[in-house]
């Protein structure tokens, strides 16, 4: 290497390193301070926690004034349920689309299609009322039905994708042998969809998990909020009281670092695999 | 792609297939035409009637619509909030989408080590809440915390420090570099894979023409990976019109400081739910929800007639 190219090598990387920094400082800033006294969180906010700023008070003031962990079991039921159904009948209805010749299909595919680019919560009046009228308000079930909604579009999207890149000679191959097309799908064509699960997590359970809205409309009672939503109105009830707002958010922010840290090598394939282009 | 449908499919029973295509689209069709297009065009329908404080609704026609445009009281508040929707959406133009393509055509350069690594740290942001990035920074950038002014007096810029999500005249951009410094990850990964999909051969035949780096990536990278940087134009756009979350977290349903910060979704949001000031009023709200539709819609047709025409696409 000349020292050209290694002077313009450290350029580059000073450049990543700064832009690096900008995007974890202010979340390592927040979380380390939660764990300080409130003295030292405003006496030296820079300064990691040592033996004699360490605090835990935060985190019990938020344990003893808020349900933070029936906020959490609700974002995992709804979260993981409308997971599994958007990539079940998300998966069905791509194969369909890409592998069956039908009438309308072009239509159909259309009309799924509308769904990515225009947000459902243009729609929030009516679903209210339709929540309403079903007798499904304050439930995770109503949640559940909108996001596996607004989920659908993209992940079809994104699978059919995928499928197409899926060798026809192997389905056509189970199809001489006779092997049913449900048992084709499900057996042959569904395994090999798994790299594409992180891609449509990123697009659509991700937004799920993060969510505001559809919480603060459908939901009214502090049984059935969300992390999101519930550390939302924790911090506007205890704004004044820095150790437990930075302990909230350390809580939001934490198992959402730690999943994606463990899952971040997939995550990133799937999103640079292209197949969303 | 000859033939995209095998010839097995191709010859089977009519019945057969109409059985597979119930099973196999009934539900993905169902759950959206119930929960995604159903509640769109009622909103559309709602939109039309008005209702007294008895409950009863009676149509009228396009009244709302011409209360929401005509009559000051809404009017106002209404182009206040689409021309915040606006420089929102103009800042993400100019500032997220040249950082991501930046941050991507320095990670795609050959040779650069810790790729992995770097992506993975740019790409957190993107993952967390609104509500958490909100509200984290809400804290950061507070006077009484005074980390933002410390570290500015720390590099000698101490007297630059203002209380930029307090004032008026800085509270929306403040607002919307926060949300820049979230969603800059989105465009970097996409234009980031369309780098890589460059094959290599284009980029050596430069090379060997003695073009640098930096000529390289402007002359013949850039032009390539057109396709999707309008896609995330796109993208950007209609994401303008879902920034509720983060307004109504750092500033609430008002959108203050006098609503400055106000945009189309928390105006939507007070207007269906009402707030302090006045009384929700649901079939007002429907007719919000159908402007910002037509909004959206009139924005793609835009794209899809004057931009997607004229970008011509490259196949490897």
């Amino acid at each position: 290497m000349t020292t050209d190219q290694r002077a313009r090598s450290i350029g580059v990387h000073l450049v990543l390193i700064a832009y690096s920094l900008l995007a974890v400082g202010p979340i390592l800033l927040v979380v380390m301070n939660s764990f300080k006294v409130r003295s030292a969180i405003f006496g030296s906010p820079l300064a990691p926690p040592d033996a004699s700023t360490f605090s835990l008070i935060g985190y019990e003031k938020v344990f003893r004034s808020s349900h933070i962990l029936l906020y959490y079991s609700n974002s995992l039921i709804v979260t993981l349920v409308s997971m599994a159904l958007v990539l079940l009948f998300g998966a069905m209805a791509a194969w369909a689309l890409t592998e069956y010749r039908f009438r309308g299909s072009t239509a159909l595919a259309l009309f799924l299609s509308i769904g990515i680019m225009v947000p459902i919560r243009l729609g929030s009046v009516a679903i209210l009322n339709m929540m309403r009228s079903a007798g499904l308000n304050d439930t995770l079930t109503a949640l559940v039905l909108v996001y596996v909604a607004q989920g659908l579009p993209m992940s079809i999207f994104i699978l059919s994708e995928f499928i197409q890149q899926i060798p026809k000679d192997l389905r056509d191959a189970a199809r001489c042998d006779g092997v049913p097309e449900t048992r084709i799908f499900f057996e042959v064509v569904a395994p090999l969809l798994r790299p594409a699960i992180a891609t449509v997590a990123v697009f659509t359970i991700v937004p799920i998990w993060n969510d505001l809205w559809f919480p603060l409309i459908l939901t009214s009672s502090d049984s059935t909020h969300t992390v999101t939503l519930g550390v939302q109105q924790f911090l506007g009830q205890y704004i004044t009281d820095w150790n437990s707002v930075l302990a909230a958010l350390s809580m939001a922010i934490l198992p959402v670092v730690i999943i994606y840290v463990i899952l971040s090598r997939q995550l990133i394939a799937g999103l640079t695999s292209g197949a969303v282009k | 792609m000859a033939e995209p449908v095998s010839h097995v499919t191709a010859q089977m029973p009519r019945a057969k297939l109409a059985g597979l295509l119930l099973f196999f689209l009934g539900p993905a069709v169902v759950i959206y035409t119930l929960f995604s297009i159903y509640p769109l065009v009622a909103t559309m329908a709602l939109s039309t009637y008005t209702s007294d404080p008895s409950g009863s609704r009676s149509f009228v026609g396009l009244a709302n619509f011409r209360t929401l445009l005509g009559d000051a009281l809404w009017s106002k508040p209404f182009w206040n909030a689409l021309g915040n929707n606006l420089i929102f959406f103009i800042v993400h133009m100019c500032v997220q989408n040249p950082v991501g393509i930046a941050l991507a055509g320095l990670l795609s350069l050959p040779g650069v080590r810790l790729k992995g690594f770097y992506r993975t740290v740019m790409f957190l942001p993107t993952m967390l809440s609104v509500v958490i990035v909100g509200f984290s920074w809400n804290l950061i950038l507070s006077p009484l915390w005074g980390v933002a002014s410390g570290a500015l007096k720390a590099v000698g810029l101490g007297s630059l420090f203002a209380p930029w999500l307090g004032l008026e005249s800085s509270a929306l951009v403040t607002l919307s570099l926060i949300s820049v410094w979230q969603f800059v990850g989105i465009p970097m990964m996409l234009i980031y894979a369309a780098l890589l999909n460059i094959p290599e051969e284009l980029i050596d035949a430069a090379r060997v023409d003695g073009l640098g780096q930096f000529r390289i990536f402007f002359h013949i990278k850039l032009p390539l990976v057109l396709p999707t940087i309008s896609l995330v134009s796109v993208l950007t756009f209609v994401a303008n019109f879902n920034a509720f979350d983060l307004i109504y977290s750092v500033k609430g349903a008002l959108a203050g400081p006098n609503f400055a910060t106000d945009i189309l979704g928390t105006f939507f949001y007070r207007t269906f739910f009402g707030n302090q000031l006045q009384l929700g009023n649901p079939t007002m709200g429907a007719a919000v929800a159908t402007v910002m539709f037509f909004i959206i819609l009139l924005g793609l047709c835009l794209y899809l007639f004057l931009v997607q025409r004229r970008i011509r696409r490259y196949a490897f």
